[in-house]
């Protein structure tokens, strides 16, 4: 059971209380009517899928019912920080190149 | 290869079973080979066979980072069927129901084949009317579906609550009878083994970290055991395939997660057939040993770990004493996870890339091992042509961006 610090909340609360959302910081593509079908099809449904730190959305359904984003490790399932909505992870893959 | 009968195994007997000859070879990795296969599990092993069977491509290698058929192969609960609601899945996964049903005589190993029947439970007014639009859908696809009423359900498992007083009523359900069980084990084994017969190199404990590509072709893979050769190389990695297509420099529409299961301590035979619920979410059957085989949900979060978590398991667990109030007492005896590979549609991957002779077979989600056979057949069908199978034509990985996709959510439904 992971225990997530929801950044609104203040809190830490249980993992029921949260649902996992996929992949953070995808941009929807600027110009929707003159992008093509690559463009749409790699931002509906292409994904990083890392096997390592990965930066995902969640929700915490049954609290605040609020977006949020959450670094974690995919294999370890550690979670290294949570952080608000239009803020940018403080822990990437780049500084933490060390296996799981 | 010696061929397993009854006679061997009574002449065996004499010898206490001491001198059974080794399923498989155990060979050194040659410079190069016609086909490379990464990724030994059940899928993986079945391209290799119907390469060299169908194909006649013997000069094949299959890369293992593990051991055979210790992933997902090893980790599911083994149900098979095919009443799968679009024409282009129903096909794909029939075609596969057929291979199942002459499986241990093609392989001459018991592969535990049995054609029990599975029940998928409707509890509401909705899941019926989606129970008949899908059964009509297989009929029409010469698919043996039939629509039960609860009356019906009840006499084939007397021990499920059909009582119209439960919070999720049963209804109904659809049945297959020529679905059922397989022993997974049993599938790996008898495909390497076969495979291994025909000339194909098994190699376990090579892991592939690298692809070499030269002017948009594969060249060949980078392992722990050194460079392999092959200008045609098919990857069957299951959970992790996002993970090796990085490798080849692609992205891949697929999300890994973890999927659990669990068996409970073995009980003497009381259920003789599966039965799925997508509505309260969850599934069981009963091994030949004895043990219940319970299944049901991914966790929600992206993992590699292959474990799952509790939360999951008690909803599994709520779910099986819904349809079971008989087996409320019933103890767990194991639990694990494996990692699968689910796609936006809940259909699989059987395609080329951008890279000249690289191919993905993947993106079998929740439900891949009913389509062991069928995988294997129509990839190597793929792989040694160059161009996709007509059952896997559709399964392009190209669909994702014509947005032509077959939304099997529904027939998936429970995770299996």
């Amino acid at each position: 059971m992971f225990l997530i610090y929801c950044p609104y909340c203040g809190e830490e609360r249980e993992e029921s209380e949260f649902h996992a959302k996929g992949q953070a910081h995808l941009a929807r593509p600027a110009d929707p009517d003159n992008s093509s079908d690559e463009e749409w099809g790699h931002y509906l449904f292409f994904r990083e899928n890392p096997r390592g730190i990965h930066h995902e959305l969640w929700v915490h359904a049954a609290g605040c019912r609020k977006f949020f984003n959450v670094t974690r490790h995919t294999v370890s399932y550690e979670i290294l920080e949570t952080y608000p909505i239009g803020e940018q992870p403080r822990v990437t893959a780049n500084q933490m190149e060390k296996p799981a | 290869m010696q061929r397993y009968s009854g006679f061997g195994l009574a002449r065996h007997a004499l010898s206490h079973h001491e001198n059974w000859q080794r399923m498989w070879r155990n060979p050194t990795p040659k410079k190069a080979y016609d086909a490379i296969i990464v990724g030994g599990g059940g899928h993986g092993l079945a391209t290799a066979y119907y390469l060299a069977k169908e194909h006649g491509i013997t000069n094949v290698a299959v890369l293992e980072k593990g051991w055979l058929g210790g992933g997902n192969t090893a980790r599911n609960t083994t149900i098979v069927r095919s009443n799968y609601l679009w024409d282009e899945a129903a096909a794909l996964y029939e075609h596969s129901l057929k291979l199942w049903e002459g499986l241990s005589q093609d392989l001459n190993c018991n592969v535990m084949f049995s054609q029990r029947g599975v029940l998928n439970l409707g509890h509401t007014l909705q899941d019926m009317r989606d129970i008949q639009r899908r059964v009509h859908a297989n009929r029409l696809n010469g698919i043996d579906s039939q629509v039960l009423d609860a009356q019906q359900v009840k006499e084939i498992v007397p021990i499920l609550d059909c009582s119209s007083d439960r919070r999720y009523p049963v209804m109904g359900a659809s049945w297959q009878p020529r679905a059922g069980v397989a022993r997974h084990d049993a599938v790996a084994w008898g495909f390497a083994r076969a495979a291994d017969a025909m000339g194909v190199d098994l190699l376990q404990q090579t892991e592939v970290n690298g692809m070499r590509i030269e002017d948009g072709q594969i060249v060949g893979v980078e392992t722990n055991r050194g460079f392999i050769g092959a200008k045609t190389v098919g990857c069957v990695t299951a959970g992790n395939s996002s993970v090796v297509a990085k490798q080849a420099g692609l992205l891949l529409p697929l999300e890994s997660h973890p999927l659990q299961a669990l068996v409970s301590e073995p009980l003497k035979p009381i259920l003789d057939t599966v039965v799925m619920s997508n509505h309260v979410h969850g599934y069981i059957s009963q091994s030949d040993k004895g043990d219940l085989v319970i299944g049901a949900g991914i966790d929600g979060y992206n993992g590699y770990g292959q474990r799952g978590s509790y939360p999951t398991i008690e909803h599994t667990l709520q779910a099986i004493v819904e349809m079971f109030p008989i087996f409320s007492r019933v103890r767990m005896n194991r639990q694990w996870g494996g990692i699968v590979d689910t796609c936006p549609d809940a259909c699989p991957i059987l395609s080329e890339t951008d890279v000249k002779g690289l191919f993905f077979n993947c993106g079998w989600g929740t439900g891949g091992f009913k389509a062991t056979p069928g995988s294997g057949h129509v990839f190597a069908w793929t792989l040694a042509k160059g161009h996709a199978h007509p059952l896997a034509k559709p399964f392009s990985i190209n669909r994702f961006v014509t947005g032509q996709l077959i939304d099997e959510h529904g027939a998936a439904g429970v995770a299996h």
